[in-house]
């Protein structure tokens, strides 16, 4: 239908444009969560299809391993382990000159031992004289890596670093605090759209103003009571179930409100009708509203499933920072400080934090979409 | 606490609430229903068995925090002596309180504002070229993602190498390779704001796009015709037709990013911790929430100027909603 114009051009490219600066940033994430952990230090994410220029330090062995051979004695060795493919182009034996010497160059030390080494890192340390020192001397190396990737990174963040006890916890946190607002704000909204009652256009009207409410004018309060709870029966202030209820008092009117103006739409006559046949309220509920709104449920949980799993403040508020407590989000929150050089284990967790997340967005958009129009475009 | 105590008391808590429901109207089946009178009082009974939980609830994390804040403001750190306006004068002669309200100002003002500018655009784009619902899941990602991850991937974009080191941030990366000398980005005071407010508005713009491509498919497609028709220039239908008929949808989700930013608190504290001139008035209450073994007084005080910001707000949604009531 559409004719190719300078214009539709003009607007690919725009859009174009957009879509670029949107997913670069994500996708160097990614990207660098996957990449070994030494490259990742000393090179861009976006350099990492191409051999990388290493410069490095080794020692070599000292004493212990000399051998004699054929009027030497010689410290013969390994620099790295040869399973990275990495090539030894130049090497040097004082900081101040790294690129002194070519592979197949000898190198003479002050003492006068010499030393050999080939790209793989092998190297043969001779002298005259015997070897007399305990540690070896230092070479400095300037190697080409090639592009290496590996799931090492996800490996020692979820079990080493404690990314994925943290996951768990998570999914301990955001689950009941999704399922428990539903249960009771879908009977709450019931009542508030289809049986009649005294002060139920005040609460409706609580509810609206609720909406907006930030949850900064609760924090200190709750953190009061929960202090005075743990305090009066001798259990922890900080537990699960109080960061559930939190979820659950933050998330109340939202999603009461999303269920209210969902059950309006449905007709009326079908409740008139079940009553005539004698059901009660609660039959109602189970046997026409709840299979009637399946889409909605998904769309209100999906939504606050995601807040819930996001969140960071409540979580660190109301639950202790230690590892059997500890969300995804504040254990990030945590590596950032004392592990903010640490790229791979930063990506990585990240990464991590982001696959539920990412799971739920791409498999159920349309219900994730629906949600926040239908929250929006009222509220 | 054990993998396996924790799923336990997962399962323990939901089922905790679908037993009460279940049981107390099993219980109400048995003994009700038997004739009209009864079941009306059966009913003024299930009304109270189905609020309850909500309403405890409603009164407990909202309701009753939100009196006892505004009292908190007027009493000393422990919340036990009557200080009067000690609190709000304290507020304003604080250097730090002032820095965060003219910060939380600033970003009231760009982040809702290149949001709401950005999702209409790209909306208008995606909505024309066959890529476009592709092109629109992308850019809507980021509102999957925690502000934490969000934090953790644009603090990997500005991150900064001294000059003699190879720059592995991709925003030095580019400055560099144009001649530049690499800068600390987030600790440049004022600018810094502008990094950290960039990554709200790539998260927030996805928010945007998605409600605005719900509503363009309402502008009559009659109209866009004829406009065309008649000669005119995409530009000039976008100002003269989009941007008029969006008029409410762009209210709504100015309203709704204002709220989201008025109470920004993770990536700040993910990012900078307020460190550099860049704290808020969220990361401040926080701060005082625990500094010096906490002030709930000045905490609530903090509390409260953010309440005051979504006032207008508030009232605005109760008088609509009173309208509807009216039809």
């Amino acid at each position: 239908m559409k004719k190719f114009s300078i214009s539709s051009l003009l607007s690919q490219l725009l859009l174009l444009f957009f879509v670029i600066i949107w997913i670069i940033p994500t996708f160097g994430l990614f990207i660098s969560s996957l990449r070994d952990k030494d490259l990742l230090a000393i090179s861009g994410w976006w350099t990492s299809l191409t051999t990388t220029e290493v410069n490095e330090i080794y020692r070599m062995s000292g004493m212990e391993s000399q051998i004699e051979e054929d009027g030497y004695f010689k410290i013969k060795g390994k620099l790295f382990e040869d399973n990275s493919g990495k090539k030894i182009e130049s090497f040097g034996i004082t900081s101040k000159k790294i690129n002194e010497f070519n592979i197949g160059d000898i190198a003479t030390f002050k003492d006068e031992s010499e030393v050999l080494l080939d790209e793989d890192g092998n190297y043969e340390w001779r002298s005259r004289t015997e070897f007399k020192k305990k540690k070896g001397k230092r070479l400095f190396t300037t190697s080409l890596s090639p592009p290496a990737f590996t799931f090492e990174n996800y490996r020692e963040v979820l079990f080493k670093e404690g990314i994925g006890r943290a996951f768990i916890n998570t999914m301990a946190v955001a689950l009941p605090s999704t399922l428990i607002p539903l249960i009771i704000c879908s009977f709450f909204a019931y009542s508030l759209t289809w049986m009649k009652f005294y002060g139920r256009d005040t609460l409706l009207a609580i509810i609206i103003a609720s909406l907006v409410v930030p949850l900064q004018m609760s924090l200190i309060p709750i953190l009061t009571i929960y202090n005075d709870f743990g305090a009066l029966f001798g259990v922890a202030a900080k537990s699960y179930p109080g960061v559930w209820m939190a979820h659950t008092g933050f998330g109340l009117a939202s999603t009461t409100f999303l269920l209210r103006n969902f059950l309006k739409s449905l007709p009326n006559e079908m409740m008139e009708a079940a009553k005539v046949d004698g059901a009660s309220h609660y039959d109602i509920f189970l046997r026409i509203i709840i299979p009637l709104s399946i889409p909605a449920f998904a769309s209100i949980f999906i939504l606050q499933f995601l807040w819930c799993w996001n969140d960071l403040l409540v979580g660190l508020v109301f639950l202790d920072q230690v590892p059997s407590e500890i969300i995804l989000t504040a254990k990030l929150k945590e590596l950032l400080g004392s592990r903010g050089e640490n790229w791979e284990i930063l990506t990585t967790g990240a990464f991590v934090s982001m696959t539920v997340p990412l799971f739920i967005f791409f498999a159920l958009q349309r219900y994730f979409i629906r949600g926040l129009v239908a929250g929006s475009v009222k509220g | 606490m054990t993998i396996l105590n924790l799923v336990f008391i997962v399962f323990l808590g939901i089922l905790f609430f679908i037993a009460y429901f279940h049981i107390s109207n099993y219980i109400l089946d048995i003994y009700g229903n038997k004739t009209l009178k009864r079941y009306n009082f059966e009913n003024s009974i299930r009304v109270i068995v189905f609020i309850t939980p909500a309403f405890v609830v409603l009164f407990i994390f909202i309701l009753y925090p939100v009196f006892e804040t505004i009292r908190l403001s007027f009493y000393d750190k422990f919340g036990r002596e009557f200080v009067g306006l000690y609190n709000y004068k304290w507020a304003i002669n604080d250097p730090e309180f002032r820095r965060s309200i003219l910060n939380n100002l600033v970003w009231l003002l760009v982040v809702p504002t290149l949001s709401t500018f950005f999702g209409l655009v790209i909306a208008n784009l995606a909505d024309r070229i066959w890529w476009g619902s592709i092109a629109k899941s992308i850019i809507f990602m980021p509102m999957a993602i925690s502000f934490v991850g969000a934090g953790v991937i644009w603090k990997f974009i500005y991150e900064y190498r001294g000059p003699e080191n190879t720059q592995i941030g991709l925003l030095n990366a580019i400055i560099v390779s144009l001649g530049y000398e690499p800068q600390a980005w987030l600790t440049i005071p004022m600018w810094n704001n502008f990094f950290l407010m960039a990554i709200m508005i790539w998260i927030q713009t996805g928010l945007a796009l998605v409600i605005f491509s719900a509503a363009l498919r309402s502008i009559p497609k009659e109209m866009l015709e004829a406009a065309r028709i008649d000669g005119a220039s995409e530009l000039k239908i976008f100002f003269s037709i989009i941007i008029p008929y969006l008029e409410q949808t762009i209210l709504v989700i100015w309203t709704l990013i204002t709220i989201i930013v008025l109470r920004i608190f993770d990536i700040i504290f993910a990012m900078t911790n307020g460190e550099w001139q860049t704290g808020v008035l969220a990361n401040l209450m926080y701060d005082w929430m625990f500094r010096g073994g906490g002030d709930s007084g000045r905490g609530s005080v903090l509390a409260i100027v953010i309440m005051i910001g979504v006032i207008p707000i508030l009232a605005w949604n109760l008088y609509k909603h009173r309208q509807e009531q009216k039809i």
